[in-house]
């Protein structure tokens, strides 16, 4: 088999399945600083027992989470030698940094954080716990903000046979760079509230007294529901727009423009086929990316056919991604929304069907957040730096096809065996429910 | 000094922070394997419980360090020990996860099964890592598409005694770790393991060092002409009649700080020895990697060092700060693992 395809397919297994992880681990963070920021300042027992069970959930999606990102560090490196010889003098730079600057913080206060409890104060306790919600933040900037030059390079000049660096600042903040990170952040933070709504709408199931899992929830009712409106608007408009303005042909990929045309429609639904590019029972509306995109609805907007075949991305996946992505966007909302109506009608904790689809909603922002990774990552192809470095050219060249299929199966079978343990260490540890009342120090 | 030789040394200041931190965790794993009882085990367990995912961090900070200053060599030597490097992060996999997973299920063959994962996730990257550093300090047989030896040619006669040097210091530096944070009889066991690996230690760096004169010639041009050698080695003599001696006292506070010492001067003597090459080529070592024509360009070196300086002396505070929370002897709590 071909080395660039293995690598390729291990590349996407191991990255994917590591940011299950991470997207959890921010969101849990940030309400974790909220709830044990009550603990501490309401000096409320409920509080502290909701912290205690959640940085259990946090602790065990962090472990995984750590585990699966060892291996992206040195897969670079490993795989992708012609690639990390042509970008090191940028891409190293926000790996390096990510290190220095946000692993160490969230990694040592995490371990403060879980093992402190009456070691350090109640405040240094608290500290602790922003600062891992810090650290982790500081880490996803980093990391997009290497991911992004992949998709917009700026701050370079190509000599030598590397991209060399000119301006860090522009390279830093390349322009996909701002919006990716707070469409990225924002549905981390989405991810959080849905998996607290989720376990808390299974403990009210289960006793609709439970002042803790009601507590839980409202908060996490209220947190995704702004979150969750955030992520469409502002955020998804402007990196849709960002993309549109930097790189036309991902942009007529996922929004399905097969031809170029004024007054571009919003495809709602269809069913991409090749050859040549055509969408199948289409449902648009004339005019309404255009001006999304352009602001002027007769703006006219390149489609896929409009550039060589050779810089084209996978039409199908790309469309099929985005545009789920979006729906579940749009379900993000309304559950959250109908939420928030119950919670002010005082009827949401006997409302037992919705508590019940929250339940079943637990995964589906991370499913958005992998969708949305691959509408990204796939509508850069067949580039992996955009118009600098073709991904066939970047694999290591020393290393056989034989020895790619085998780390492939290896991490294949470990990761399902990962996946498998870690959802049934999740299940029992929500199924025990939070702790109880903490005895009274004698 | 250059901005080329300033990398070397954080490169290298990276890569000893690791081996001192993690050194310990990871020859606590190994010594683990060792412990049949199970409160024993958790003990060990928890006494590098909090600290040990911060510690496994100077391995990430290390690699994007490399990737930043020296991409060549990050590219080459990584995919030129492909396997090898597969091997290791599926065992630092293993290591990681059974913290948390070992702990969250009371049945015996669970932990026991963890137990292994732990143990052997340990003592397998303690293992590699010697013999990726025995391997470049012999050279890597390198083409124009980097680096061409095989995973059989990479467990060498000579590698693998540079591996087993390494189990014995991380082995060491574990049990007198574990010494001061462990007290009766799992404390006198620890000051038996420090105490044999103590002479195990010492016996294999004499006879590493014997070796390298015939395997990698090159590093003894520079251990003769830099004064700096006998400073390091000094170090090195200390520690190494220190330690012992403190380890029998039960004086384990400074049994860590010789085996640091130790870790340290090591490390410095293997790169101070290298110097200015960071992969050797084999046959001939004119082709080598080297700082200069191997390095990123003097802009992203500066704009690394300003990262680097800002960064790492409050990473430091706040270390200092986490591990005087969790000084003194291991106690098993509710929130324990």
């Amino acid at each position: 088999m071909d080395v660039v395809l293995l690598s390729r397919i291990q590349f996407a297994l191991t990255v994917g399945f590591h940011f299950l992880f991470p997207p959890l681990t921010i969101g849990l963070a940030w309400l974790l600083v909220v709830i044990e920021w009550r603990g501490w300042r309401r000096g409320d027992p409920t509080w502290v027992r909701m912290g205690r069970f959640f940085g259990k959930i946090l602790a065990l999606t962090f472990a995984v989470g750590v585990a699966t990102g060892v291996v992206m560090e040195f897969e670079f490196g490993t795989n992708w030698a012609a690639y990390s010889k042509f970008v090191g003098d940028i891409f190293g730079a926000p790996l390096a940094a990510e290190g220095v600057l946000a692993f160490f913080l969230e990694s040592g206060f995490l371990g403060l954080y879980l093992f402190g409890r009456g070691r350090i104060s109640k405040g240094a306790h608290w500290f602790s716990i922003l600062m891992v919600a810090i650290g982790a933040t500081i880490s996803a900037f980093w990391i997009l903000v290497a991911n992004s030059w992949q998709q917009t390079p700026a701050g370079y000049v190509v000599q030598n046979g590397r991209a060399e660096l000119t301006s860090f600042s522009a390279a830093v903040f390349n322009p996909s760079m701002l919006p990716r990170f707070f469409h990225t952040m924002d549905a981390a933070l989405i991810a959080g509230a849905f998996v607290v709504a989720g376990v808390a709408a299974y403990l009210v199931r289960r006793n609709h007294e439970d002042e803790l899992a009601r507590r839980a929830l409202s908060l996490a009712i209220v947190f995704g529901l702004v979150t969750s409106l955030v992520e469409l608007f502002p955020s998804g408009h402007l990196h849709a727009r960002q993309v549109a303005h930097t790189q036309p042909e991902k942009f007529a990929a996922i929004e399905g423009l097969y031809s170029s045309q004024s007054a571009a429609p919003m495809v709602l639904f269809a069913y991409p086929v090749t050859p040549p590019p055509e969408l199948k029972a289409k449902v648009e509306i004339r005019g309404l990316l255009s001006w999304m995109a352009f602001g002027s609805i007769n703006a006219p907007i390149r489609g896929i056919t409009a550039f060589p075949p050779e810089n084209r991305p996978p039409l199908w996946l790309t469309f099929v991604s985005f545009h789920n992505m979006v729906v579940l966007g749009l379900y993000f909302i309304a559950a959250m929304a109908w939420g928030a109506w119950q919670l002010h009608r005082r009827r949401l904790w006997e409302s037992r069907r919705y508590l019940m689809l929250l339940i079943f909603s637990i995964p589906l922002p991370l499913a958005a957040c992998q969708l949305g990774w691959m509408a990204a990552e796939v509508g850069r192809q067949p580039w992996i730096v955009y118009g600098l470095l073709r991904t066939s050219d970047a694999v290591s060249k020393n290393v056989p096809a034989g020895d790619v299929l085998f780390s492939l199966v290896l991490f294949g079978l470990l990761y399902l065996l990962l996946g498998a343990l870690y959802v049934y260490l999740l299940v029992r540890e929500i199924r025990h429910g939070p702790p109880g009342p903490e005895p009274v120090p004698a | 000094m250059d901005l080329n030789t300033i990398w070397f040394l954080l490169v290298g200041v990276l890569i000893a922070g690791y081996a001192i931190l993690d050194g310990f965790d990871l020859g606590a794993g190994v010594l683990h394997l060792f412990t049949r009882d199970e409160r024993e085990r958790r003990v060990m367990m928890n006494a590098i419980g909090p600290v040990w995912d911060g510690n496994e961090v100077w391995l990430l900070t290390a690699g994007g360090a490399l990737f930043a200053a020296f991409p060549p060599v990050y590219a080459s030597v990584f995919s030129g020990f492909y396997l090898a490097f597969m091997l290791l992060l599926v065992a630092l996999i293993f290591r990681a996860i059974s913290f948390e997973f070992r702990s969250k299920v009371d049945s015996p063959g669970w932990r026991r099964c963890w137990d292994v994962a732990f143990g052997v996730g340990s003592a397998v990257p303690a293992l590699l890592y010697g013999v990726a550093v025995g391997n470049v300090l012999r050279g890597l047989d390198m083409d124009a598409s980097g680096v061409t030896t095989t995973l059989v040619g990479l467990l060498n006669p000579f590698a693998l005694l540079i591996g087993l040097l390494g189990v014995a210091m991380f082995v060491l530096h574990g049990a007198t770790y574990l010494g001061l944070k462990t007290d009766g009889a799992l404390q006198d066991r620890m000051r038996h393991w420090a105490s044999a690996a103590w002479v195990a230690f010492i016996a294999l760096y004499a006879v590493s060092t014997v070796a390298s004169y015939a395997v990698a010639p090159y590093l003894f041009e520079n251990w003769f002409s830099n004064p700096l050698t006998w400073v390091f080695f000094a170090v090195l003599l200390a520690s190494c009649v220190a330690g012992p001696a403190a380890v029998r006292a039960s004086r384990f506070g400074r049994g860590f700080v010789a085996s640091a010492a130790a870790t340290l001067s090591i490390i410095a003597l293997a790169a101070e020895g290298m110097y200015p090459r960071l992969v050797p080529a084999r046959p001939d070592v004119a082709n080598s990697l080297t700082i200069y024509n191997a390095s990123s360009t003097p802009r992203t070196l500066t704009v690394m060092l300003v990262i680097a300086l800002v960064g790492m002396p409050l990473v430091i505070l706040y270390t200092v700060l986490i591990y005087r929370a969790f000084r003194g002897k291991t106690v098993l709590t509710a929130d324990s693992y």
